[in-house]
């Protein structure tokens, strides 16, 4: 097999032509959600670090967190929060060997996403 | 590591439309993978078009026509045609499976057919799986026992047979762990659904007596803890087999075995 081309073969084409499946996709967002949750959690911290620093440090990031974009920044990051956690108790159902069947692990998927959106919803009106 | 996009030698292009049969009325339209390691060219998309009334039902069918009377250098594996050798095992429609057992019905619209994802290409619709092979290779599949060997055949019960059961199945058509995202990033360490299913079918086999080595083998953060349960290999499997369960089922005897 000497004379085949074997140093420059081309990879084929992968998550570019893959048709997204339901579970793939809610495996990404759980990690999505996490790093949106991470990244709105340090904007927290910093709302809280800024109250025992100074007036004119709390005042600037306070009225950015309670802006118009503030809220739907928090709303975001309040909906990513339980989809992360519902995301991470489905992954705790199939460590015990649970709910490991495609169709259950698909709706499993669905109420996720249902989930979090109605929990989110609850949250706002609540807090 | 997570690529979004292909290498440059890589990139597709369009590439020829073939004539439309004459005279023929229910048509449909085939996009096909095609790279020729002699022409030194990119990958391409061919469209070929195919006559309905005048082919039989399965993707395999058609591709069989397509090489027999529009293209012949159009290159693909096949054996069987009945799902049971493995051999022509592709991207058709989005999803990983067997060519011979897809039915054309089971598609909306343009058929678009491309090799197994992330895979070197050997030529066409044929991905090298010599890494595949090497990985099943490493799980040690064959019975391992210490005990004398009895004098005339290994025995089990009914009950230990049936956990066999949808794992003995596997063809080893690679649609599973060429369908996983996990093994399109870290393929060379990550051993993947299928050869972990074939991993898990000897672990559980109440006759095999290397169970711990098996698991010793296993117990590393990319060999078997690449698997984050996306299950596209269970979606994906033509055989309709569960490798996802399987994966996990490995986990937990870990962890019973730590505690």
């Amino acid at each position: 097999m000497a004379d085949v081309n074997r140093g420059n073969r081309p990879l084929s084409p992968h998550i570019m032509i893959y048709r997204p499946q339901m579970t793939s996709l809610s495996s990404i967002m759980v990690r999505l959600s996490g790093l949106g949750a991470f990244a709105v959690a340090i904007l927290i911290v910093w709302w809280l670090l800024a109250a025992s620093t100074s007036e004119s440090a709390f005042l600037a990031i306070d009225g950015f967190l309670r802006s118009w974009f503030g809220d739907i920044l928090l709303t975001l990051a309040t909906w990513a929060l339980w989809y992360h956690t519902l995301g991470r108790l489905r992954h705790v159902f199939w460590d015990f060997g649970y709910c490991l069947d495609v169709e259950v692990s698909e709706k499993l998927g669905l109420g996720m996403f249902v989930g979090a959106t109605i929990l989110t919803i609850i949250t706002v009106i609540a807090v | 590591m997570v690529q979004l996009t292909l290498p440059k030698n890589s990139r597709i292009t369009t590439g020829k439309t073939w004539p439309k049969p004459e005279g023929a009325t229910n048509v449909r339209k085939f996009q096909i993978y095609r790279w020729n390691p002699d022409d030194g060219k990119n990958p391409q998309l061919d469209t070929y078009f195919v006559d309905m009334d005048n082919c039989g039902p399965m993707i395999l069918d058609a591709l069989i026509k397509i090489k027999n009377e529009i293209d012949p250098t159009l290159t693909f594996r096949r054996s069987c045609r009945e799902g049971i050798c493995g051999s022509c095992a592709m991207n058709i429609d989005g999803i990983n499976t067997l060519a011979c057992i897809y039915g054309m019905d089971e598609i909306k619209g343009d058929v678009k057919i491309y090799p197994l994802p992330h895979m070197p290409v050997v030529k066409d619709l044929i991905p090298d799986l010599t890494h595949f092979y090497a990985q099943h290779a490493s799980i040690m599949p064959w019975l391992e026992t210490k005990t004398n060997r009895p004098a005339k055949e290994w025995k089990q019960s009914i009950e230990d047979r049936k956990k066999l059961d949808g794992l003995y199945e596997c063809v080893m058509c690679a649609s599973c762990s060429t369908s996983c995202p996990s093994y399109w990033w870290n393929g060379d360490r990550y051993l993947g659904p299928a050869a972990l299913l074939h991993a898990y079918r000897w672990i559980i086999d109440s006759r095999d007596e290397a169970t711990g080595e098996r698991l010793d083998e296993l117990e590393d953060p990319f060999k078997l803890y690449r698997c984050h349960t996306i299950m596209n290999c269970a979606k994906t499997c033509p055989k309709g087999l569960n490798p996802a369960k399987a994966i996990a089922e490995i986990k937990k005897m870990m962890v019973d075995r730590s505690v």
